[in-house]
């Protein structure tokens, strides 16, 4: 209890310093709007459903994103370091398009794939495709070679070493690779929506500035902060008990 | 005989192999080796570092290309893997991420034994081994010592016919390494698999196999193949006995005229 209250305090303070600088007129009203009248906001859209509603249709596209692009980057990685003429034709390319800002592709994948759901998911795609390529790749590279031998000569046939040896033993990089995928595909769904969308978290909080409802634009942004928080936590929770048998 | 034939135990004749180093040179590991081991015994290979004989076992295990001579089982021509040759390694090469029973399993299931009868042919081996009450344990939760059980007994519960062991306990300390010795001898004789034992310690070869394979330097090549025979007596004394020092003496000083060849080969 104690130490979970000591690891929070920072924000406590920091909440407790927001809502004094902005009562006290340090920082002006229409820059920083009260935290307690944030909280206000976010009460209300809460109830209304309009946090939800939005937060639903941000999840389903990072979520059809990210899940595509987990199966594509782990066939990818895997084929890479499993098939050397695949390597030579992949590598190159993959390389390449690594260190290019996916949010660059923002106009050109929506003239492609259109302003709606499919342009986002694609790009949310895009994004999160090569972290989980390049950590499979190199996790299924560092697999030990007496693994797979002790697996043959167990009598797995060479088709089923890819999912009951070679992804069990790589998962602890594939999981690194996931991690930064997720927070990808939180900031490309975040930036695809805030550019062009009618609905969604992004659009939420782009909109509500417009219109100079700075209280409840805070309080889509702490939405979107929270849903990170969470996810990542969810996340190391799993990763946690998918790797409990490492020492 | 034709070259495909299936033998009893093992048979390697003319059995040559080299591969690139990282530097492109060609190495020559194994040069011109046959050896006959016999169905049910236990052969000791040994020699000096870097000699071939963990290549040897590996051509055996089928893990790398035999493309000069000929290793066969009762299966005929070695061409890969199978589960007729059990391996056990040096460092074990457990499945991590599986528990101790879970790891047993793999092979039982991969012969196609499924459900409570997989159950109990684990625990069997399990109880072998003696590692009864670890079932649930991660290998990562185990000694050295406790690992090589179970990795052992995972390969015993595939059934294989041969077992090829590559310096199993080369990784474990005196103490854990002598009872391992004595368990090994004591399963061995229960279960009369054909034993193909890589090591580099002279007093390990002589008190554990029949016959014993010293090898030379680079290029591996078999020296000398002698008896030993004191498996088959279970006195715990036996390592006091002359007959067993002067083997081991005997065996010692072929395998240091080795170990001074290949110094002076690094030096020159």
């Amino acid at each position: 209890m104690i130490a979970t209250a000591i690891r929070y305090a920072p924000l406590l303070i920091l909440a407790a310093l927001w809502e004094a600088v902005t009562r006290l007129g340090i920082v002006p009203r229409a820059l920083l709007p009260p935290l307690s009248t944030v909280l206000v906001a976010l009460v209300g859209m809460l109830r209304d459903g309009t946090l939800v509603g939005n937060a639903a249709q941000s999840f389903m596209r990072g979520a059809a994103g990210l899940a595509s692009a987990i199966v594509a980057g782990f066939l990818l990685g895997a084929g890479m370091a499993l098939r050397p003429r695949f390597h030579a034709v992949a590598g190159p390319l993959v390389q390449a398009f690594y260190p290019l800002p996916k949010t660059a592709l923002v106009p050109l994948v929506m003239i492609w794939f259109g302003l709606g759901d499919m342009g986002k998911i694609v790009l949310i795609f895009l994004g999160c495709l090569l972290p989980v390529t390049l950590s499979t790749y190199n996790g299924i590279r560092g697999v030990d070679r007496v693994l797979v031998w002790s697996a043959r000569s167990l009598g797995a046939a060479p088709r089923a070493l890819l999912l009951e040896v070679m992804l069990p033993a790589a998962l602890p990089q594939i999981l690194t690779g996931l991690r930064t995928a997720t927070a990808f595909a939180f900031l490309l769904m975040v930036a695809s929506e805030l550019i062009i969308a009618n609905n969604g978290l992004g659009y939420l909080i782009g909109s509500l500035g417009d219109n100079g409802a700075y209280p409840a634009m805070y309080a889509a942004i702490m939405t979107v902060i929270a849903l990170g928080f969470f996810a990542d936590r969810g996340f190391a929770v799993l990763s946690a008990y998918l790797l409990r048998w490492r020492g | 005989m034709s070259a495909s034939a299936a033998v009893d135990g093992i048979a390697i004749e003319h059995l040559s192999f080299a591969y690139r180093s990282r530097t492109g040179a060609e190495v020559r590991a194994l040069d011109d080796v046959s050896l006959a081991v016999p169905a049910a015994s236990f052969h000791a290979l040994l020699g000096p570092s870097g000699c071939g004989k963990s290549t040897l076992l590996y051509c055996i295990g089928g893990f790398l290309p035999v493309t000069v001579g000929s290793v066969r089982t009762a299966q005929g021509m070695v061409a890969g893997p199978g589960p007729e040759r059990g391996v056990v390694f040096q460092n074990f090469a457990l499945f991590p991420w599986k528990t101790v029973r879970q790891n047993v399993l793999y092979g039982i299931g991969k012969r196609g034994t499924k459900g409570e009868e997989a159950r109990q042919r684990a625990q069997h081996f399990i109880d072998l081994v003696h590692l009864t009450g670890f079932e649930e344990s991660f290998p990562s939760q185990l000694s050295g010592g406790m690992q090589q059980r179970a990795a052992l007994a995972r390969t015993l519960a595939a059934d294989p016919d041969i077992l090829l062991m590559d310096e199993p306990f080369g990784a474990l300390d005196a103490q854990t390494r002598r009872i391992m010795q004595e368990e090994l001898l004591a399963i061995w004789r229960q279960t009369r698999k054909t034993v193909v034992f890589v090591t580099h310690d002279v007093a390990e070869a002589v008190y554990l196999a029949d016959t014993i394979s010293v090898m030379s330097a680079r290029p591996g090549r078999i020296r000398q193949t002698i008896a030993a025979g004191f498996n088959r007596d279970s006195d715990p004394g036996i390592f006091k006995r002359p007959a067993f020092t002067e083997l081991v003496e005997q065996i010692w000083e072929m395998v240091r005229a080795e170990v001074d060849q290949a110094r002076g080969a690094y030096a020159a």
